[in-house]
């Protein structure tokens, strides 16, 4: 895998018509011309083509989520059961340990506010990374740009989010905790959450077409992630140290899902870890969709 | 006029070789892999031959699905691809309809396409009929608002309008092969690629897909059409394509590649076979097989292996099956049609009313068609044998030709309508006097 970083302009037309088409039958200059032929491993993502196709995603994601709460009792109340019965558990045995959240909010509020955000990357990543696989039946009998795969899985996951989200704005109210003019920032952090999530999960779907055995490590690696963002319940300023607070913003999920926490619940942003996380959230989505091209032509072939 | 898919040394070559299983691999071995092949100093671009690893497989391994094929398509020609299971019909439309790209060559395709290779894809079973018309049809390529100002004519086609609202899951086969073939006869590509879906449904329902086809092709729509029904691909298709082991044998208009193809399996262009083996063949996989075909041969009455007979003369088949039980109601048959694919008449074993039972092992059978009442022409076998339930089935088995000869060399044998000749005796009644000539 050692070809050079080539990004080629897609060749895709209206061919301007040619000055040798017959003036008897203009018909079959007008129309768009597909080039069809083997294309540079490395290529860029195309816009347009993802534009032309935006309905089918609209479509996807649709069928996605209405698939997942249909024949359901509880329906679209479970977008809120994964969140809240986290923060439960959190607020039942972390709450006393770690100290009360930044000083003036509640610690269950504290953790959900962080636990929305967390869930929704979570299983955006996990259905992101099984979604070409699982829509298999499309790869092998239909044309178009693969990418909208994967940003329908993750498209699934933010539906969810505004559930949940309200759930949010439910809590806030009750322990009288208002907002902040940080609110205003709120959209952009989910707007960046969102580029992780997905430069993560198409780097894992287009793995785990090739090989099977990424989907499990992706199961334990999200619990272990978690982990690895410990500001979900932990208040980093009192219980993380200094290198900790350092580093750990390398991890996309800790500095995007902290400024999350912050600009809702009115809490001054850290600057620097919402830097550094946004840095590496951007580049895993070039990263991703550059692999995932990459990958792409042989999706059909090998799936 | 430029033309609608322009096609120019295409080749799809695949990687077979030491893979594991179902042609996935572990992260594991890919690591020894890459190891052992930078030691190679290798350097293969990924998916250069079509199956994403980075090893350095040795050329030999290659199976090419196409090799240099080269053709093109006018505006508006409906044309079909025939040709054998395995001959790269079916790679051909995935690499049009880009789903696979091709190892080397190149296509242009001037227009919209697209592409049906199976009906109903991105139906979910939890998703409603009125949902999956959506789905289904933003998957094929409509829009939104397409989808909406045809909706109506789609339900009318599909004929399920009170069903609309249950989930698919709870559709009975033919109903969602209606559904699906509704949202995909209402595409308004200028090409229209389609591979086999027709073969699924019953009679009335390929017939309705049929008229459909043909109608979108009196519009004037370019459509590509792959089939093994040589009745549909004749009575559609305008030009014709015949694919072999990858490569296009030739290219031209149906009825004359019809009756090559079907002389090629008869063994013409290899040196007469009128006994042909049939171990190999590739027969659909749905049936047991515990009887299996495993020759056929030609006779005529002089005991001569041959596939050309003159008209009238008897025709012995003589069927070789390999059987693995017993069995006291075994049924073997054949069907004789035309070129075009059209049955002409089918006869069975049992047609008496007579029971043959078999034994394990090597089973021979034997019938005469005496006298043949088939008029001067190719024509094919079609042959199925069941315990049962039907065991073998090889639709294209062996072909062979009626030659006319001195007793039935009348020439208005060619012009007369029909695929049958019967000699049967005229009288005159009254004004016409009746002289039979003298066979000599």
């Amino acid at each position: 895998m050692s070809s050079a970083v080539e990004a080629l302009p897609e060749e895709r037309l209206p061919v301007p018509p040619e000055s040798a088409a017959s003036a008897v039958e203009p018909s079959t200059d007008d129309l768009p011309v597909t080039v069809i032929e083997r294309r540079p491993s490395w290529r860029i993502v195309d816009l347009r083509e993802l534009w032309r196709y935006h309905e089918l995603l609209f479509f996807l994601t649709w069928r996605d989520v209405k698939v997942r709460y249909k024949q359901t009792v509880l329906g679209a109340a479970w977008a809120v059961l994964q969140p809240l019965a986290t923060m439960i558990v959190f607020a039942m045995f972390l709450g006393r340990m770690a100290g009360a959240g930044a000083s003036d909010i509640p610690y269950p509020l504290f953790v959900f506010a962080a636990m929305l955000p967390w869930t929704f990357f979570a299983n955006a990543i996990g259905s992101a990374g099984n979604s070409v696989v699982g829509n298999q039946n499309l790869v092998t009998k239909v044309y178009f740009p693969r990418l909208i795969i994967p940003m329908s899985a993750v498209g699934a996951g933010l539906v969810d989010f505004a559930v949940a989200f309200v759930m949010l704005a439910g809590l806030m109210l009750y322990y009288g905790v208002l907002p902040g003019w940080q609110i205003v920032l709120a959209p952009l952090m989910v707007l960046l959450m969102t580029i992780a999530a997905l430069g993560t999960g198409t780097l894992l779907s287009a793995l785990t077409v090739a090989y099977r055995d990424v989907r499990y490590a992706v199961q334990f690696g999200v619990q272990l992630w978690m982990f690895a963002t410990p500001c979900i319940y932990l208040n980093p300023e009192t219980s993380i140290g200094p290198n900790g607070r350092l580093l750990l913003p390398l991890n996309p999920a800790y500095g995007l899902i902290d400024n999350f926490r912050r600009t809702v619940l009115g809490v001054p942003l850290d600057v620097y870890s919402l830097s550094v996380s946004a840095a590496v959230g951007v580049s895993l989505l070039l990263l991703g969709c550059l692999y995932f091209r990459r990958v792409e032509r042989s999706f059909a072939d090998i799936i | 006029m430029k033309p609608a898919i322009r096609v120019e040394n295409l080749s799809k070559s695949y990687c077979l070789g030491t893979r594991t299983s179902g042609g996935y691999r572990t992260l594991r071995e890919t690591i020894n892999d890459s190891v052992a092949g930078a030691w190679h100093g290798l350097r293969r671009r990924y998916g250069s031959t079509g199956n994403g690893t980075a090893n350095g497989h040795a050329k030999e391994d290659a199976f090419w699905a196409l090799k240099d094929v080269s053709f093109e398509v006018q505006p508006g020609e409906v044309v079909g691809i025939i040709g054998r299971n395995g001959a790269g019909k079916s790679t051909l439309l995935k690499i049009l309809s880009r789903i696979v790209e091709p190892t080397a060559g190149r296509c242009e395709v001037h227009g919209r396409m697209a592409s049906l290779l199976e009906v109903g894809t991105g139906f979910h079973p939890e998703l409603t009929g009125r949902e999956n018309i959506y789905l289904n049809g933003s998957v094929l390529g409509m829009s939104r608002k397409e989808i909406d100002r045809k909706f109506d004519e789609i339900v009318d086609f599909s004929e399920i309008e009170q069903f609309l609202d249950t989930p698919v899951k709870r559709y009975s086969s033919g109903m969602y092969v209606r559904l699906a073939f509704a949202v995909a006869a209402h595409l308004d590509p200028e090409i229209l690629v389609v591979d086999e879906v027709l073969a699924v449904g019953d009679l009335q329902f390929q017939r309705k897909c049929l008229g459909k086809m043909g109608e979108a092709g009196r519009e004037g729509r370019t459509i590509v059409f792959v089939s093994h029904q040589l009745g549909a691909v004749s009575a559609l298709c305008t030009k014709c394509m015949w694919l072999e082991c990858g490569q296009l044998v030739t290219a031209g208009c149906t009825s004359s590649i019809l009756q090559n193809y079907l002389s090629a399996m008869a063994g013409r262009t290899q040196g007469a076979k009128a006994y042909i083996d049939l171990r190999n063949r590739v027969r659909p996989r749905q049936f047991e097989q515990k009887v299996r075909f495993t020759e056929i041969e030609l006779m005529n009455q002089e005991g001569d292996t041959t596939y050309s007979f003159g008209c009238g003369n008897p025709i012995t088949i003589h069927l070789t099956m390999e059987s693995q039980i017993s069995f006291e109601h075994f049924i073997v048959g054949f069907s004789v049609r035309t070129s075009e694919g059209v049955v002409l008449y089918t006869s069975a074993s049992d047609d008496d009313g007579s029971i043959t039972s078999i034994r394990p092992g090597v089973v021979r059978m034997s019938c005469t068609m005496n006298p043949n009442y088939l008029k001067p022409g190719m024509y094919y076998l079609q042959i199925g044998n069941e315990v049962g339930t039907t065991q073998d089935f090889i639709e294209e088995a062996i072909s062979f030709e009626i030659q006319p000869n001195r007793h039935y060399s009348q020439t208005s044998l060619y012009n007369l309508p029909g695929y049958l000749h019967f000699q049967y005796k005229w009288h005159g009644n009254e004004g016409a006097m009746i002289e039979v000539p003298q066979l000599n």
